[in-house]
């Protein structure tokens, strides 16, 4: 039997993703009910609300390219802004070693997460989730069930603050300049570095990998503590606009998963895209805004989020030939 | 050699483990007959998941949507029956009717459409959640009192839930260990090639394991219904049934990839589990603590299961 | 009377090497018909035909007389026929009687376990009396040469007039040959048509009523007696030396890479050295522990005993990263499972090694042992003709493909390279393209070791040929060695004296 040869990544690269066409038909139809979208105070909110999928996104393509999942992505997310919440206890000053403590910690759970897969060699779907429990206990725990303490000004600046009067877009938010930055610097890793190359190399064939003298471990831990991190930065750009609950990042990682399967990212392995994630996780958010407009309830969302996953996932199936 | 770690050995240090720390800490009185029955009860409805859960796996798949389902059922249950004993037996019926049709659904997506069980059975749980809340809010319905029979009840002073539990668990053994279609779940899970070259119909097997799960969800949901009273769309999800099925089931010897596992030996992790809770309940421990040990413990398990394998998994 | 089967005219083609031409094959009931072959020869491929697995080109089939034509596996089971490979498709986790009767379990939608477990212990008893297979025993359980015991009882467990054995006592010991060998005697009384394929001159002569020897797809000779093994081994080897081979190195240098002792689980005191300059063969059958010395060379298996050196030094590689980095390379046996990584492109494939060993956050065409145009280059220097870098590596050719593994080692700058099967699957005029690089390689200084099944290849290619059997090294041979004397080495007989070593 031979294997039908995926299509060509140069290809592809060439070719648009789809799913910025996609992206493209549902702006336009928000835009259809809703003219006042096209205003900055209506497109600019949309992105900033966005930007926590983008990243979740994005970092999960990091793992996914590996050939595993990271279910405890949300479970990161609520510790991060339960977290912040109960160390910052509005203490201004607090906010910078703060944050630096949350992105320490989530890369400490990505590390576990990635050693746990390449030293004791439980599959990723079982070590994640291990972690995301583990880690909801904890968050339980420390905060006792229900959140104390406050999250500062300066914390909640980066998913809430916008400048004003800005010329051209009219108004400008920091979510959108974090979502820029941490997206270029994730599309960097992936796209434009060495180790870009080697993860993929681990998701095509781990066995031939590691022949070829690639550290597949190492490849894997980073990859993990990739997606742990991408996780507390949306955690932060969250704790700016959603209040602090215990959910606050519930399902969070499936529907990362979902976006990078829309942008084009294959399940279990071998191919990997950052801005077709990033482009997913506005398609998704797209459709839940147009959900939205069109007056279904936040059901109706869990039930096209569904479809959509599927479906996106049979398509991709069909066109790898498998 | 490695040496394997099985349920039998898991289950005995856990017992072992649960005595000695109850006799140390003084309170022996715990280990009275009735507080191990009823720390047994309290598993039921994970129990009854956690066998469907098991059949899934044996055929290398998995279901995420049980939850969901369980959710569904409860308030399906509840609904249809609204407090009249006469519209009990159309609410089982409808409850497993629904199960059967999701479990069809998942089976096929996963064995004909060729999508990932984890993704196609997530995807499933959304549509299943989304499609419940859209139409219920809170707790919806009603179940007559006699349904409650199923909670409360007892035989030979056994809980009601409990008989249940193992009548399933009895009932799922022998159908794995002597049928043809158990003989064809163990092939069509440990080496698909070979069982389509023998001429098994893997697919049909496939599609019958997740019919199975899933109406084992869907009791699960009616027994919640009769604890309850009533049923709500976040039941499934409060209980975490779906992420425990899954890890009793492997600590109970029931390996991921396919092929090999058992029934007794997911009952056996069920007791591991509620052990656990009981144990953590009379030392005091904070229940959010108990969490975190459970993340750990699953781990734990799997990788125990795992050492020695020298393949590489992502 | 008809025969048990009879195979008539079978050719069969795969892209780019033709693996049967016209090869005619007629059982009898109540026969041993040994078919030999080495490596290649095309035997495997003829039983694949023969149950169905692949259908013929050209030739017809019949059993018992009557038409045969398989589209599956199964219709050739139904007919009557069984094949043991060596490739167990047994189920680790189930009992020896549930994989017997797999798919076939007796009884209705409640399977007898009374009647499986008689009738497999009914299967199992051609084996004779203490044979220690429990029906109800796991095959996970059972040493390698019970399970290929199990594996021929589902065989004989649908009472076949038809029972094909593809190297059964490759895994082996005297006293389970022993009970294989009483047990097609069995069979052979009961008038079952035995195909027993085999190397072993000393099972031909015990067993065999017929000899037949394929050799490049063709039948080489056929007998209706067991002629002296010298006649077989002769009939196996001996072909025109027409193609043309690299001119052999005049001297070599210094020692690269020395093992002294080495043994693991399937190599017995393995010593040898290999110097820089000279390109060294290893033979052997299948089975005879070349990959399994190349994978302990490379870390894949280490050795557990003994000492090795590369460069001078002291080398005990744990894992093939360690291999690598002290200089050492290995194209392994097995392209698309082990070397290739195929949803990459060419220049992916060609540059991993390199990048492996880069800094992580470094740009990817810039490593430091090979940026993009080095590996162009090196392309280049290996004839490799690809569309461009990113063109997906998985629609090259077999000969292509190759060339891109080497490529990747050539980028790290190796002291000594291990091929293992380095033609396998490629077409003829892509072989003498990879004889031509390796003789470079070792022109430009590297020790070249390399493990092939193709006796023409090592015999031509190769400045000396070390033989294993058995998973020692049983000799040496000088380059230009005749394949007949390798042969002799490999099998342990020694040609024109008629009886085994």
């Amino acid at each position: 039997m031979t294997l039908a040869a995926p299509r060509p990544f140069a290809a592809r690269l060439r070719g648009v993703n789809p799913v910025w066409a996609v992206l493209l038909l549902l702006l336009l139809a928000i835009l259809l009910l809703n003219p006042a979208f096209a205003e900055p105070q209506g497109f600019m909110n949309f992105l900033r609300r966005a930007a926590p999928l983008c990243l979740l996104a994005a970092g999960q393509v990091f793992v996914l390219t590996s050939g595993g999942f990271d279910l405890s992505q949300g479970a990161v997310v609520t510790f991060t802004v339960v977290g912040a919440s109960m160390l910052l206890d509005n203490d201004e000053g607090a906010t910078g070693w703060v944050i630096l403590v949350l992105l320490a910690a989530g890369a400490g759970v990505g590390a576990v997460n990635g050693l746990v897969v390449s030293v004791l060699r439980v599959p990723s779907l079982i070590a994640t989730l291990g972690t995301m429990i583990a880690l909801g206990g904890v968050v339980m725990t420390w905060s006792g069930g229900a959140p104390r303490g406050y999250l500062t000004d300066g914390f909640r600046a980066f998913g809430r603050f916008m400048w004003r009067d800005v010329p051209v877009v009219g108004l400008l938010p920091a979510a959108l300049l974090v979502l820029v930055a941490g997206g270029a610097l994730l599309w960097w890793l992936l796209h434009a570095t060495t180790y870009g190359r080697l993860l993929h190399a681990v998701g095509d064939n781990p066995e031939a990998a590691r022949l070829a003298g690639v550290p597949v471990a190492r490849v894997r831990v980073i990859a993990f503590v990739a997606s742990a991190l991408s996780a507390v930065v949306a955690g932060v750009l969250l704790g700016g606009f959603s209040g602090v609950s215990l959910d606050v990042g519930t399902g969070a990682e499936l529907q990362a998963i979902t976006a990078a399967v829309l942008g084009g990212t294959l399940l279990l392995g071998g191919r990997g895209l950052v801005g077709g994630a990033v482009g997913g996780a506005l398609t998704l958010s797209a459709l839940f805004t147009l959900l939205n407009l069109l007056g279904l309830p936040q059901p109706v969302r869990e039930v096209a989020q569904g479809l959509i996953l599927i479906l996106a996932v049979a398509f991709a199936v069909r066109r790898r030939g498998t | 050699m490695r040496v394997r770690a099985g349920p039998g050995p898991v289950l005995a240090v856990s017992a072992a483990i649960y005595v000695g720390a109850i006799l140390l800490s003084g309170q022996a009185q715990y280990l009275l007959p009735e507080n191990l029955v009823s720390v047994l009860g309290r598993a039921v409805a994970l129990g009854l998941t956690a066998v469907g859960q098991t059949l899934a796996i044996l055929v290398a798949s998995i279901d995420l949507s049980v939850a969901a389902l369980i959710s569904a059922s409860a308030v399906l249950a509840s609904v249809v029956m609204d407090g009249d004993p006469a519209m009990v037996v159309p609410g089982v019926l409808a409850v497993l009717a629904l199960g059967a049709v999701v479990g069809l659904v998942n089976g096929l997506l996963v064995a004909k459409a060729r999508v990932n069980p984890l993704i196609a059975t997530l995807g499933m749980a959304l549509v299943i959640q989304g499609g419940l809340s859209a139409v219920v809010s809170n707790f919806a319905g009603a179940v007559p009192p006699a349904f409650q029979l199923l909670d409360q009840g007892s035989l030979l002073g056994v809980p009601a839930g409990l008989v249940l539990l193992l009548a399933v668990a009895a009932a799922a053994s022998l159908m794995l260990n002597l049928t043809r279609f158990g003989s064809d779940v163990f092939a069509a899970g440990g080496n698909p090639e070979a069982a389509r070259l023998a001429g098994i119909r893997t697919g049909r097997t496939v599609v019958g394991a997740h019919v199975l799960c899933s109406l084992c969800a869907a009791l699960a949901g009616l027994y919640l219904a009769a604890r309850l009273g009533s049923g709500a769309p976040w039941i499934g999800r409060d209980g975490v049934y779906d992420l425990e099925s899954i890890a009793v089931a492997v600590i109970g010897g029931t390996v991921l990839a396919g092929g090999r596992g058992g029934v007794w030996g997911t009952l056996a992790g069920v007791a591991v589990f509620a052990m656990i809770d009981s144990l953590f309940n009379i030392l005091g421990v904070d229940a959010f603590a108990k969490q975190v040990f459970r993340g750990v413990i699953i781990v734990a398990a799997v990788a125990a299961y795992a050492a020695g394998t020298r393949r590489l998994v992502a | 009377m008809s025969a048990a089967f009879e195979m008539r005219g079978i050719s069969k083609s795969f892209p780019g090497v033709r693996a049967l031409d016209g090869v005619s094959l007629r059982a009898e009931a109540g026969e041993v018909h040994a078919l030999v072959g080495e490596n290649g020869a095309g035997k495997s491929t003829l039983m694949r035909v023969l149950t169905g697995a692949h259908p013929p080109d050209a030739g017809t089939m019949a059993v018992g007389g009557r038409p045969f034509a398989p589209r599956h596996p199964l219709d050739a089971a139904r007919a009557g026929i069984a094949v043991v490979t060596q490739e167990l498709a047994l189920l680790p986790d189930r009992t020896v009687a549930q994989n017997v009767f797999l798919g076939r379990e007796p009884g209705g939608w409640r399977i007898d376990r009374r009647a499986m477990r008689e009738g497999a212990r009914a299967a199992l008893a051609v084996f004779g009396e203490g044979h220690g297979i429990e029906p109800d025993a796991f095959v996970r359980d059972l040493p390698v040469a019970r399970r290929q015991m199990v594996e021929i009882a589902r065989a004989l467990s649908r009472s076949p007039r038809v029972l094909v054995l593809d190297e059964p006592t490759a895994a082996l010991d005297e006293r389970e040959c022993e009970r294989l060998f009483l047990a097609v005697e069995r069979l052979r009384g009961e008038g079952v048509a035995v195909v027993y394929i085999t190397h072993r001159m000393a099972e031909i002569q015990r067993l065999a009523d017929r000899v037949m020897v394929l050799k490049d797809g063709r039948v080489s000779a056929a007998w209706d007696r067991v002629p002296a093994p010298g006649e077989i081994v002769a009939a196996m080897v001996g072909r025109e030396l027409g193609a043309y081979f690299p001119r052999r190195a005049e001297g070599a240098g210094e020692v690269v890479l020395s093992v002294r002792g080495g043994s693991n689980a399937a190599l017995r005191d393995v010593s040898f050295e290999l110097r820089a300059g000279e390109v060294v063969g290893l033979a052997g059958l299948q089975g005879s522990g070349r990959a399994a010395l190349a994978r302990a060379l490379f870390g894949v298996e280490p050795f557990e005993r003994g000492a090795m050196a590369l460069g001078g030094r002291p080398f005990a590689p744990r894992s093939p990263r360690e291999a690598a980095a002290a200089g050492l390379a290995m194209l392994p046996g097995d392209r698309k499972a082990e070397g290739l990584l195929l949803a990459q492109g060419v220049g992916d494939n060609g540059l991993v090694s390199a990048r492996a060993f880069a800094r992580l956050l470094g740009r990817p065409d810039r490593a430091p042992r090979a940026d993009r145009a080095r590996i162009e280059a090196l392309f280049r220097e290996l004839d490799l003709r690809a569309a461009d870098l990113d063109a997906p590596v998985a629609t090259l050719s077999g000969g292509n493909q190759q060339k891109v593994i080497v490529a990747r080692w050539l980028a790290m700058g190796p002291r000594a390279l291990v091929f293992v099967e380095p033609t396998k699957g490629i077409d003829v005029s892509a072989k003498a393209g990879l004889h031509a690089i390796m003789r470079d390689l070792a022109r430009a200084g590297a020790g070249v070791l390399f493990a092939s099944s193709d006796l023409p290849e090592v015999v031509g290619v190769a400045d000396r040929v070390l033989v294993m059997r058995e998973g020692r090294l049983a000799g040496e041979l000088p380059g230009g060695a005749t394949e007949a004397e390798v042969m002799a080495v490999a099998t342990g007989v020694v040609p024109g004296l008629g009886r085994a070593a």
